[in-house]
């Protein structure tokens, strides 16, 4: 007989308010990441769709050489390229339904172009003429956001807004490894869960955030095990293939359209140019990294298959080649233009009635401006005494 | 023959009272925060919303600013019209990011296409006797950010009447509350309220003509009191309440101070950097010929907000806005 038996009455018991919750095991992301590219099931992938994204692969690696290209010749102040990770951009934009929203983070200007942005609406705020070159809710696609993560909550508060309203639309969030980092992330996820939102969160794990390698990042199993703390599924995928992502992402948004909630998605791929064109990648990574994913490629791993399968002959892929030089050079010809500047711009949406000083403050540019305009130096404002009434 | 009772209400049942037709009036309109719901705020401000309106659109949400913030950006680009309740003034830190990086800036940055209308109700200031954390004066944060307004109700008719424009502005509104008026009272008719002067226009709270106070928020009924203690020393001094720092009243307070020749600026928040700084810039820019002396401040002392047992020595009373007065260069006329 145990002491525990001796002591008859004890009988233990969780804590009164205690009770199970939701049962992790569904929740928990695959060990590897889902593939489907150069496995069996890569044979019953509709012809149509390796199509389409092979022809979208090969537009979105035209589109990422173009901008860096006017990196150089200064017509962009600065490109962070997506090269290497067009698989995800590209999935991510053709799984949503025109009524979806898109919520791309700065490094996803191609997801916006495959969306059917205008690439130069998309570049704007790297040309640096304005921030957002576009209307969003023309588009359903969110400003570019810049700082980490700060998007996430935006997707979730508009899935909740459109559930409320009872419209069946689904958001994309899209962040990258670093930004998981950030408490944006674990609030826009606890969020979603806590709401069941209609929200998708695709983590591009590339491999770093600027230099900093994932090891310096995160202690988790995966990020895509993240999910699990919060009580949403995480699902990890081979983020260089275009069917594995299309297919994941097309059954996270199929979730939350059908009430499922939120999915956190976790595509393992690499940035295999640096952080921008004015970072140094030599300085924290070596080429034989580099190289092994090289020959992982997104664009050579659809055109591989639909070459084996016969899909795509010299024709056709010529004709997809021209496709994309077309856009590349029309891109090209119209970034080349200067963009016509209105410093006047500076006063009119800041609020939706400028405030007295702003329109003191706009008087005083437009002085500056006509001075400078009939060159007359110095003829600056006039004396803040009896002025702005 | 009939008369409408004007019965006391309190400054947090005016506030109560306009969200509650605010949502009656406008389905889009969704109150949101920490305990707003069920409990219907610390303050009470919220109660009774979520019983009369549901869980959706007066929503408990969880404990994280950003989050909650962050959310009403997404709902406001959805259609909706968020009033999110930071619980108290140091507790909307975690939410600056959202508030400077997008709430501020989004309608400058989609060049209009994408106004934010969210309203964000911050209790405020200090005097209420609250340990640390709950007592900050934070608007000067909020007024050096363009593309906020930031409103601060002094009475019961204003609290109602600036809340329901802030809720019905398309631009984001930093909406303080000031703690230690919650229980202010006074005459007000719930069912017909008055109307009040616009976001933006200060207002004479009493006429004078030796000197200007002026002031906002909970240092409003302060300077209220000192104005009326200053007749013993033969003063006659003007209050004007500012009701917005953004938009700026230059207008009525330049008139005042041109009409008075002298100025004191009082407020809770720190001298260094606060707002008096900018306010008393402001008019020395335009009043200068006018001024008889200096503009003085009057504000909380340059540290962190102390504990409540000494709050009483930090906070700006009627002796130390006297003591100001009094240093108006009076000598200098005579």
């Amino acid at each position: 007989m145990t002491v525990m038996e001796q002591r008859g009455a004890y009988r233990p018991t969780p804590p009164p308010a205690w009770q199970p919750r939701t049962d992790p095991a569904p929740l928990l992301p695959d060990a590897l990441p889902h593939r489907v590219l150069g496995t069996d099931a890569a044979a019953k992938v509709d012809p149509a769709l390796l199509r389409r994204l092979h022809a979208e692969l090969v537009r979105g690696r035209r589109y990422n050489v173009q901008a860096t290209a006017l990196t150089k010749q200064g017509r962009l102040a600065v490109y962070p390229s997506s090269t290497g990770q067009e698989a995800c951009e590209v999935a991510a934009a053709l799984v949503l339904e025109e009524r979806d929203w898109l919520f791309p983070s700065y490094r996803d200007t191609l997801a916006a172009v495959a969306r059917g942005l205008d690439p130069v609406q998309a570049l704007t705020l790297l040309r640096g003429d304005w921030h957002t070159g576009y209307d969003p809710r023309e588009h359903r696609i969110a400003p570019l956001c810049t700082p980490l993560a700060t998007q996430l909550p935006h997707a979730v508060g508009l899935a909740h807004a459109a559930r409320l309203k009872g419209d069946d639309v689904v958001a994309l969030a899209l962040v990258g490894d670093g930004g998981t980092s950030e408490g944006d992330f674990h609030e826009a996820l606890n969020f979603a869960a806590v709401w069941q939102a209609p929200v998708v969160f695709l983590v591009q794990n590339n491999g770093f955030a600027i230099s900093v390698p994932l090891a310096k990042q995160t202690a988790a199993p995966s990020l895509a095990h993240k999910a699990v703390g919060y009580g949403m599924p995480g699902r990890l995928v081979d983020g260089n293939d275009a069917v594995a992502v299309h297919q994941v992402l097309s059954e996270a948004v199929a979730h939350a359209r059908a009430g499922g909630g939120p999915t956190l998605v976790e595509a393992v791929t690499y940035r295999i140019d640096a952080h921008t064109n004015a970072d140094d990648a030599t300085r924290y990574r070596g080429d034989a990294e580099v190289e092994t994913w090289r020959a992982h490629d997104p664009v050579a791993l659809v055109e591989r298959e639909l070459t084996e399968r016969g899909l795509l002959d010299e024709a056709a892929l010529q004709a997809v080649r021209d496709d994309a030089e077309a856009m590349a050079a029309d891109l090209r010809e119209r970034m080349n233009q200067d963009p016509v500047l209105d410093p006047m711009d500076l006063f009119a949406h800041v609020y939706a009635h400028p405030t007295p000083q702003l329109l003191e403050q706009e008087s005083q540019l437009r002085a500056e401006l006509d001075a400078e305009a009939d060159g007359t130096p110095g003829a600056g404002p006039h004396g803040p005494e009896g002025a702005g009434r | 023959m009939t008369t409408v009772a004007l019965k006391p209400a309190t400054m947090a049942q005016a506030l109560g009272r306009a969200l509650r037709d605010a949502m009656a009036a406008d389905p889009t309109v969704h109150v949101m925060g920490e305990d707003v719901g069920t409990l219907g705020g610390v303050f009470r401000v919220t109660d009774g919303l979520a019983k009369e309106f549901g869980d959706d659109r007066c929503t408990d949400t969880p404990l994280a600013e950003a989050g909650i913030l962050g959310a009403a950006v997404g709902m406001a680009m959805y259609g909706l019209r968020p009033v999110v309740e930071m619980q108290f003034d140091a507790f909307a830190y975690p939410a600056f990011e959202q508030l400077l990086s997008h709430v501020a800036k989004m309608r400058n940055r989609t060049r209009g296409a994408m106004p934010l209308p969210i309203t964000i109700r911050v209790p405020y200031g200090g005097g209420i006797g609250g340990v640390e954390h709950h007592s900050d004066s934070s608007e000067a944060y909020y007024m050096a950010t363009p593309g906020l307004h930031v409103v601060m109700p002094a009475t019961v008719s204003d609290a109602y009447g600036l809340l329901r424009e802030a809720i019905a502005s398309d631009d984001p509104v930093v909406f303080l509350e000031p703690k230690r008026l919650y229980w202010s009272k006074d005459s007000w008719n719930p069912d017909e309220p008055s109307a009040v002067e616009p976001i933006g226009r200060a207002v004479v709270r009493r006429q004078g003509r030796s000197a200007t106070l002026i002031t906002y928020g909970p240092s409003v009924p302060v300077c209220l009191e000192a104005a009326e203690a200053a007749r013993a020393e033969g003063w006659d001094l003007e209050v004007v309440d500012l009701r917005s720092l953004v938009p700026f009243d230059d207008e009525t307070v330049a008139a005042s101070v041109r009409r008075t020749g002298r100025a004191v600026v009082v407020h809770e928040s720190t001298g260094f950097g606060g707002p008096g700084g900018e306010i008393a810039a402001r008019v020395t820019e335009r009043c200068f010929h006018h001024l008889e002396a200096p503009v003085l401040r009057v504000a909380g002392f340059d540290i962190p907000y102390p504990p409540p047992m000494l709050e009483r020595h930090h906070l700006p009373g009627v002796d130390r806005i006297l003591d100001a007065v009094g240093r108006l260069q009076w000598e200098a006329q005579s």
